[in-house]
């Protein structure tokens, strides 16, 4: 297989169209959890009961098509490989939970922008991605699919306690709203670690992507909110909306004043990580996290100019381990696949270049 | 601080190991720490269920003796639907069907106002097409306050016609359940 056509896989169409904001923002999520009225919760059921679930959208969704959202495919978890599940995990399409359980499965649309997770910890969770920030469109568009959903369905549904779920995190709203945000110059400038209690403090959640904590690798967090109890869904992601407006414009700032203050520093930085990448050959997760980084900011601060910008999610998909053993169509080391990373990336850069 | 170990990363634990009687100090970065056993692999995620069986255990011993036999009567009812107890919800920290959330109504309040900031009711969605069999349902709940005070009453013929709604009604509830 050609690096072009195995790219082409990693990265789902979604992702290629522009999005606002999308130098900074990386994609949108909403996430709705919803259950069957009168079905016990996956934790409870029995394997019957779990694989009626999964014949029910089979018989009703598969192929079907909703909007932007066509040919919905069903897929039974049980019925891929270990590297395959790996694969829709690194994609965001199926959580760790899911690939986990033998009972389960997934609905994917053709473009990748919905999956509809079933018998995860709730019957149904439904995903919904969005390029950039938009997060009003994303919640329109998932209200719709879940309307679309429940003309078929009885939810579990309670007047006082909204939608019910197995997990007492999720119960009102069953929504989980997040932003993935590129925010290197932040991390850089030391300012993110101050911003995130304040962030918290709010009702909201900031992850690292790769690495732990506010010491979040190639400065790449997740956002969402944590309450879903007493506050209507617009609220939420009014909420949400604020916070990602207020980042993306510190980060602008910072990023200005690092070109200011300190700009063949940061070059340095940026061309640096740039020579590694294109020349190393051994690559481990983590530091290749921060390279790429480094060169998404420099593209974004026109410092790189003939790469595109997509690189970096590319590159983050491309390099995960489900990825590259799919890729090498075998199992690897932790040696080997630092290896083939390292590979992957001077191939990917050299097309890059032409 | 460095990690004692790999002396890359920075140490995020700091451990207190007793080896041969001797009390030794360890700075290691989570990755090390794994490496050598101080933590758990599997167990590095933030966990609800540790969070939740402790917030449910945090009454103090005293109080506990006072309400000991309320709060084991507590932990002994059971879903009707899905059979889990409440110990188990507890346990596990999950509900086990929709039916749980009225069977221990009223014990979880508590629990929700800490997860959710202090919130026990949902303002928000409400479904499209089921949303109006919600006021179906306070019809029936309506219904059946009536029939009682008919039953009470003793006006069987009025009651009957009552009943007769209810039955409607529930049967047009379950004809469209899936």
């Amino acid at each position: 297989m050609s690096l072009q056509h195995f790219m082409n896989q990693a990265i789902s169409p979604w992702m290629r169209k522009d999005g606002p904001e999308n130098d900074i923002v990386l994609s949108t999520r909403i996430r709705l959890a919803r259950n069957f009225k009168n079905k016990v919760f996956p934790i409870i059921a029995d394997k019957q009961e779990l694989s009626s679930i999964i014949e029910f959208f089979r018989e009703n969704y598969n192929h079907q098509t909703f909007r932007d959202y066509k040919d919905l495919s069903l897929i039974a978890i049980k019925d891929l490989s270990e590297i395959q599940k790996m694969v829709l995990v690194e994609k965001h399409l199926i959580s760790p939970y899911l690939a986990k359980s033998s009972q389960s499965g997934v609905l994917l649309s053709e473009n990748e922008q919905v999956s509809i997770m079933l018998n995860e910890e709730d019957h149904i969770r439904m995903q919904l991605y969005f390029p950039g920030f938009q997060l009003e469109t994303a919640l329109k568009e998932a209200f719709l699919f879940d309307d679309w959903l429940e003309e078929d369905i009885n939810y579990a549904f309670d007047e006082e306690k909204g939608y019910l779920t197995s997990c007492p995190t999720n119960v009102g709203t069953g929504m989980r709203a997040s932003v993935m945000i590129h925010l290197p110059a932040l991390v850089l400038t030391k300012r993110m670690k101050r911003m995130i209690p304040a962030v918290n403090q709010l009702g909201f959640v900031v992850r690292g992507i790769y690495g732990e904590g506010s010491e979040a690798l190639g400065g790449m967090f997740q956002i969402s909110n944590q309450v879903t109890l007493g506050k209507s869904e617009f609220d939420i992601v009014a909420d949400l909306d604020s916070i990602i407006k207020k980042l993306v414009e510190q980060e602008r700032i910072a990023r200005e004043r690092l070109l200011e203050r300190s700009s063949v520093q940061l070059e340095n930085q940026i061309f640096r990580s740039y020579g590694i990448l294109q020349h190393a050959r051994i690559m481990e997760s983590s530091e290749a996290a921060t390279r790429i980084s480094n060169v998404r900011l420099g593209i974004d601060l026109g410092i790189i100019k003939h790469l595109d910008k997509n690189i970096l999610n590319e590159l983050m998909v491309l390099t995960q381990p489900g990825f590259m053993q799919s890729y090498a169509k075998t199992s690897l080391t932790a040696n080997e696949r630092d290896v083939l990373r390292a590979t992957l990336i001077r191939e990917r850069l050299s097309l890059e270049e032409g | 601080m460095q990690c004692n170990e790999c002396h890359k990363r920075p140490a995020t634990l700091h451990l207190t190991k007793y080896e041969n009687g001797k009390t030794l100090e360890v700075q290691v970065c989570e990755v090390c720490a794994k490496k050598l056993g101080y933590m758990n692999q599997q167990d590095d995620t933030y966990s609800l269920h540790d969070l939740l069986s402790g917030f449910f255990n945090m009454t103090s011993p005293q109080v506990d003796m006072q309400n000991n036999h309320l709060f084991e009567q507590m932990e002994e009812t059971e879903c009707p639907k899905c059979h889990l107890s409440f110990r188990e919800f507890q346990k596990i920290g999950k509900f086990g069907c929709a039916e749980c959330y009225e069977t221990f109504r009223g014990k979880i309040d508590r629990l929700f106002r800490r997860v959710h900031s202090g919130n026990i009711k949902h303002y928000g969605k409400i479904p499209k097409r089921q949303g109006n069999d919600l006021h179906q349902k306070k019809q029936l709940a309506q219904y059946r306050e009536e029939l009682k005070l008919l039953i009470d009453e003793e006006a069987f013929e009025k009651a009957a016609v009552v009943r007769d709604k209810i039955k409607e009604l529930e049967r047009r509830e379950e004809g469209d359940d899936t």
